[in-house]
């Protein structure tokens, strides 16, 4: 069945990566882009590269696909040194997306697939039950040029598909794409990834890192501040308590740590280390009133703050600024 | 460099880029291309024909006595002057020797050429050349020794004419200019394939296929398949062109036209075969030259930029090529035979002069190993230089991009 993030998946053992990098810098001339990434792809998750714009999240997926070598460091693909011959077992969708304009959308699909091996006519066939699948048969003939944006970027991820990759690369996949198509795409990866795939995507977006992921690493400054599982990040930061009371005051206030934020009649704080009974059992002796009382686990975006700092995410706002 | 996945893939990319060429409107333009200069040629020629044949004054060599040459040049004089205007022929005069043939091969084949040598007297008056008993010169010629034999009532025999086979000199003209056009065709078509190239790797470049490429194959094979998507297209047109040519001619002319023409040293069938291996060293030559440089530019603009100094060499090097296309055997023939981008066209022009196999099979070897040589350079620059965007030329005064 689907594998939902909030699950997070089963534990993968360190012998079955998918992807493995080491330490990968790359320089372009004085300017370095990325700076020591290190990180590693269990087979069968859905992996998120998770920075602002400028992180250096496109140029490490390009070393780790072998489309550019880095300038010192090491990685693995599919267990191949040469990215490049595991080829045949990956699909990518790179960022700015290309296809031919002249090229009708089965052309285009079948010709995808037939760079990474899968012979045309098979290319063809499969092409075109995709499309019918999406309801885009009558435009299977149709050149590219003649179609809409969305149908475009469509037609590149059925041909990023088309021959069953065991690898999924997806680079801002949900760049461009309206909040349907968005949805539609999660479903997708969701239903590649139920069949052992593993995808590995960027996005400046938490959210769908936060609805897709098992496993996460966030880059910024073209270092990785984290790299692990997304209840990892979360773990950073202690669960958040949200307090309402009908005393405004008493021997229960002692019970709060001395970070607590009153707003109107809501305190906000920190779980204290003992956990929650303690706290609970503070608040009734102390004849605190409890109206409503709330613990949540921290979300990603609060754990992105807490790793990457301030800084990292006002410049991951302004990407999604930039983005809508 | 995995040889066979790299053929495999560059044939899938060379496939693509052709089929998408020869199904394009533009593949059209390039078939029609050659018409034009074809139809100029035409043009120019047909009135550079008329103006020369107008200006062309026939010689022919006579071997006679005072007295005969007196009266033909009185003949002549009297020809003319009722031809005003028109060329009328003309004669150089020689004292007879006494081996009449060995002096008639001797004046047949010096130069200037003389279209023929008239021997004998008045009286038995005898012509030897390359005319048509049944043409103008011929009945001039007549004309002119008929009334020679006039005036002091000479009753002498009628003329006698046998017409013999073009001089050796007219051959080498028309070899030579088998040469040159050999050698412009080449050209030509080197410079359109090469300009295609560029305008389509910029293309893709620019839509961004290339990463999609990039991500899936070697580079070196975009690089290649690029090379062979266009060497096919080029044969094509070639086929085509060649097809088309034999018809119209076949159709158009008169009968035995084509046998008529001057075969090149080597013959039809070699000329033919080596034309194409030297077309395609030539081609591949320049168009990995092309793509390795071409690699480096992002834009319209700055392929115009590249592309200047390039086409710049390529026309110093045809016209290296043409210059030693008259003397094979010059240093200067000789340089551009081993200079490797000039040499395919300097080796087309040797083929159509000179009869000897050997130097072909050494220029092939040693345009292959050039070639080898061109191509693992230009590959490994088209490599470093394909994927990277922005300025990447580090120039003090340019800035460096900042990459995602």
């Amino acid at each position: 069945m689907l594998r939902q993030a909030q699950h997070n998946g089963p534990s993968h053992s360190t012998t079955d990566i998918a992807i493995e990098a080491r330490n990968l810098v790359k320089d372009f001339g004085d300017t370095r882009a990325v700076d020591g990434v290190s990180l590693s792809v269990p087979t069968g998750t859905i992996y998120g590269i998770l920075g602002p714009n400028g992180a250096g999240k496109t140029t490490s997926l390009r070393m780790l696909l072998g489309i550019i070598d880095p300038s010192s460091g090491t990685r693995r693909l599919l267990g191949r040194d040469r990215p490049l011959e595991a080829a045949s077992e990956v699909g990518y969708l790179p960022e700015e997306r290309g296809l031919y304009p002249a090229m009708s959308a089965r052309e285009a699909i079948a010709f995808m697939g037939a760079l990474r091996g899968l012979p045309l006519g098979e290319g063809r066939r499969r092409a075109t039950a995709m499309l019918a699948e999406r309801g885009l048969a009558d435009w299977t003939n149709r050149p590219i040029r003649t179609l809409s944006k969305g149908m475009a970027q469509t037609v590149q991820l059925l041909g990023t598909l088309v021959h069953d990759p065991r690898l999924i690369v997806l680079d801002e996949p949900f760049s461009g794409l309206d909040a349907i198509n968005q949805e539609k795409l999660e479903e997708q990866i969701r239903a590649r990834a139920a069949t052992g795939v593993t995808v590995i995507f960027s996005t400046h977006v938490i959210a769908h890192a936060e609805r897709l992921c098992e496993r996460i690493a966030i880059i910024a400054g073209g270092r990785v501040a984290f790299e692990g599982a997304v209840d990892e990040a979360r773990g950073k930061l202690r669960p958040i308590v949200q307090l309402t009371t009908r005393s405004p005051d008493g021997p229960w206030r002692a019970a709060l740590p001395a970070q607590a934020r009153q707003q109107g009649a809501v305190w906000t704080f920190e779980l204290p280390p003992g956990g929650p009974e303690p706290l609970l059992k503070a608040l009734i002796d102390g004849g605190a009133g409890i109206e409503t009382l709330s613990i949540e686990r921290p979300g990603l975006h609060d754990a992105f703050v807490a790793i990457a700092g301030d800084a990292a995410a006002r410049e991951l706002e302004s990407s999604n600024g930039a983005d809508a | 460099m995995n040889t066979l996945p790299t053929i495999r893939a560059a044939l899938v990319i060379g496939r693509r880029d052709f089929t998408a060429t020869v199904f394009s409107k533009a593949f059209l333009f390039f078939l029609l291309g050659p018409l034009f200069p074809i139809l100029i040629g035409l043009l120019f020629g047909g009135i550079g024909a008329n103006v020369a044949q107008q200006a062309e004054q026939p010689t022919i060599a006579v071997v006679g006595s005072e007295g005969d040459i007196r009266r033909l040049e009185e003949s002549r004089q009297r020809i003319a002057d009722v031809f005003e205007g028109q060329p009328v022929i003309k004669f150089v005069y020689f004292r007879p020797e006494a081996d009449e043939d060995a002096l008639r091969r001797k004046l047949l084949t010096r130069k200037p050429a003389n279209i023929g040598v008239l021997t004998g007297d008045l009286f038995r008056p005898r012509f030897v050349g390359s005319v048509d008993p049944q043409g103008p010169i011929a009945r001039q010629l007549e004309l002119i020794v008929g009334q020679a034999q006039v005036p002091p009532g000479l009753q002498g025999q009628p003329l006698t004419i046998q017409r013999i086979e073009r001089s050796s000199g007219k051959t080498s003209t028309a070899r030579a200019l088998t040469a040159h056009a050999g050698q412009a065709l080449l050209f030509l078509l080197t410079l359109l394939l090469a300009g295609m190239l560029l305008s389509q790797l910029i293309e893709e470049k620019s839509n961004k296929v290339i990463e999609v490429l990039a991500a899936a194959v070697p580079v070196d094979a975009i690089f290649l398949g690029k090379l062979f998507a266009m060497l096919a297209m080029s044969l094509l047109g070639i086929a085509v062109w060649a097809s088309a040519a034999v018809a119209a001619v076949t159709l158009l002319a008169e009968p035995g036209t084509l046998s008529a023409l001057p075969a090149p040293a080597l013959g039809w069938p070699g000329f033919g075969l080596l034309a194409l291996i030297y077309f395609g060293f030539g081609y591949l030559l320049i168009g990995a030259a092309f793509l390795g440089i071409g690699a480096q530019a992002s834009t319209v603009r700055e392929v115009q930029t590249l592309s200047m100094p390039i086409t710049m060499s390529q026309v110093a090097v045809f016209a290296l090529a043409a210059v030693a296309a008259g003397s094979p055997d010059s240093p200067t023939g000789l340089f551009a035979a081993v200079f490797p981008l000039s040499s395919p066209y300097a080796m087309l022009a040797r083929a159509a002069l000179d009869g000897r196999w050997w130097p072909h099979l050494v220029a092939i070897g040693w345009q292959a190993l050039w070639l080898v040589l061109i191509l693992r350079v230009a590959a490994a620059y088209f490599r470093r230089s394909v994927l990277k965007s922005g300025p990447r030329r580090r120039w003090p005064w340019q800035r460096r991009s900042q990459p995602t």
